[in-house]
């Protein structure tokens, strides 16, 4: 009831792209503009949910299920990669004392 | 039209808290203003009458992750203090770069058609759970199987580089 009033109310599909690209962007500045790289990796998340925002719309636009499941294995991936990116930082904090990107683009040192 | 109304409210506070989680200058304060984000977002997806996702959406990232990245601010004990500094030049690019990937992603979206069909009638239910799950357990039950096998693998990952090494390297 409320998704078929909305989608023949104002609301257009384009709405939801104009937002998720505005999310994604300010996802995307986020990444170039902090320094702190907990601070980048909440940006990457921004970034993802951008994505699954415009999954969801379409889903629903066109009735089907299948992007609401790929929103679940985006989850999945994004629950994962932010464990394993938080370990990584925690080690490198540990021998840098700094969470700074700028100190992180040695391979080596 | 109220859904019209609310929609625009909701955009535009999910972009302000989207905005705070990259301007706000203390760790602790961008995590909860992303928190805040995800429960906007999963607002919209109320709107959209995917409630399964929008449940998912709060219990995994507003829930779950979002703890982790809380448990290691504190760990790390980040403050203003030792927020690393950033020069304007920096700022004024990244604006310029993000302002012009806006533009042109939306000047792309403008030319693109929608050719299909608006919405048929039994799409409504296409958000519950009991209609997921069947999609789930039918066509995407090896992704599904695929994704423990990754989620084991990036616990073992998770514990074997966070462990504290018994020598160090000299």
């Amino acid at each position: 009831m409320l998704l078929a009033t909305l989608f023949e109310s104002g609301v257009k599909i384009e709405h939801y792209m104009v937002l998720a690209t505005a999310l994604f962007v300010i996802g995307v500045f986020g990444v170039l503009y902090r320094k702190n790289a907990i601070i980048l990796l909440m940006c990457i998340e921004l970034m993802l949910n951008a994505v699954n925002l415009l999954l969801v719309a379409f889903s629903t636009y066109f009735g089907q299920a299948d992007g609401q499941l790929f929103v679940f294995f985006i989850m999945v991936v994004a629950a994962a990669e932010a464990t394993v990116g938080l370990s990584i930082l925690v080690l490198l904090y540990r021998n840098t004392r700094s969470t700074d990107i700028r100190l992180f683009n040695k391979l080596k040192n | 039209m109220s859904l019209d109304i609310l929609f625009y409210i909701l955009g535009g506070l999910t972009i302000g808290t989207a905005l705070m989680v990259v301007l706000s200058k203390h760790p602790v304060r961008s995590v909860l203003y992303l928190v805040l984000t995800f429960f906007l977002i999963s607002a919209n997806y109320v709107m959209m009458n995917a409630q399964f996702i929008a449940i998912v959406n709060i219990i995994v990232y507003a829930g779950a992750i979002m703890v982790l990245f809380l448990f290691v601010l504190m760990l790390l004990n980040l403050n203003k203090e030792n927020e690393p500094k950033h020069s304007p030049l920096m700022t004024i690019g990244a604006a310029i770069a993000g302002g012009g990937l806006f533009l042109v992603v939306v000047a792309a979206m403008r030319d693109a058609i929608l050719a299909a069909p608006m919405i048929d009638t039994n799409s409504q239910q296409v958000g519950l759970v009991e209609n997921l799950g069947k999609v789930l357990f039918t066509k995407y039950v090896l992704p599904f199987e695929v994704s423990s096998v990754l989620f084991l693998a990036a616990m073992v990952g998770a514990v074997l580089l966070a462990k504290r090494e018994k020598q160090t390297i000299e």
